[in-house]
């Protein structure tokens, strides 16, 4: 049988996550982390509990909220296994493994937390 | 004599390397996006486990977002990101497959100048999506 290589697998988690980040990324982070705390431009109560929740609620919300965590971690995580290089750092398989595994425990909680605040 | 293994264990060193090129400076730069984009994706991961243990534990993930810290943080994350995006579109011409249009290849600058727009459009179709939910 013929060892399929898992690159591709990774690589197009990498581009997905890349892609996704490129395109709303910059505005995610401003809405987020500075616009809503402050309260500049955007309301304080814009991010409050009952439409966040409605947002987790509801199967788009939910798949919306899964995709972004989960790849923005791989997106990430993929190239910081590819930046350890250019610190002349040997790369092993461990390294491979706990890089990818942490997006992929990311993720996992990610969707358990989703399947927990429920329907 | 030394043992064959020792001979082979060199590795040139490379130090600082991408201190000396200001073109490599900004590879880096690019590259380290990766470790901001990373924390956000926790941050967001935080703010969904505190919106699963009630009201009052997410109101206390909202408040964390208004230090000065946090504050602080996601202004050099916004900054790391809009890079990504700005590097991720420039190089578009060359990480897609060429497309072909009434049997012509896609201009390179029509293909970045599209990845602009969809993410100047869709970052605005956000920031109204959220602003349309204000009370």
């Amino acid at each position: 049988m013929i060892r399929r290589s898992n690159k591709p697998v990774f690589w197009s988690l990498f581009g997905a996550g890349g892609m996704v980040s490129a395109l709303i990324g910059p505005m995610l982070v401003f809405v987020t982390g500075i616009a809503v705390p402050l309260g500049f431009l955007l309301p304080h109560d814009a991010l409050r509990y009952e439409r966040m929740l409605a947002l987790a609620h509801n199967p788009a919300g939910k798949l919306a909220l899964a995709v972004v965590i989960s790849l923005f971690l791989f997106h990430g995580c993929h190239r910081f296994y590819h930046c350890l290089h250019d610190f002349g750092i040997h790369v092993t398989a461990g390294m491979k493994a706990a890089c990818h595994g942490f997006a992929a425990a990311g993720t996992a909680l990610a969707v358990y937390l989703l399947l927990v605040i429920g329907f | 004599m030394p043992a064959p293994n020792l001979l082979n264990r060199y590795t040139r060193p490379m130090e600082g390397w991408w201190r000396r090129n200001p073109f490599y400076l900004w590879y880096m730069l690019r590259e380290a996006s990766c470790v901001f984009i990373i924390a956000y994706a926790l941050v967001l991961l935080c703010g969904l486990y505190r919106l699963s243990q009630g009201e009052a534990a997410f109101n206390g993930w909202l408040a964390a977002l208004a230090t000065p810290r946090s504050i602080a943080f996601h202004g050099i994350t916004a900054m790391m990101v809009l890079y990504h995006a700005w590097t991720w579109f420039k190089v578009m011409p060359k990480t897609l497959p060429f497309i072909h249009i009434g049997g012509k290849r896609m201009p390179d600058a029509a293909i970045v100048t599209s990845g602009l727009a969809a993410a100047v459009v869709l970052s605005a179709l956000l920031f109204v999506l959220v602003w349309s939910g204000r009370s």
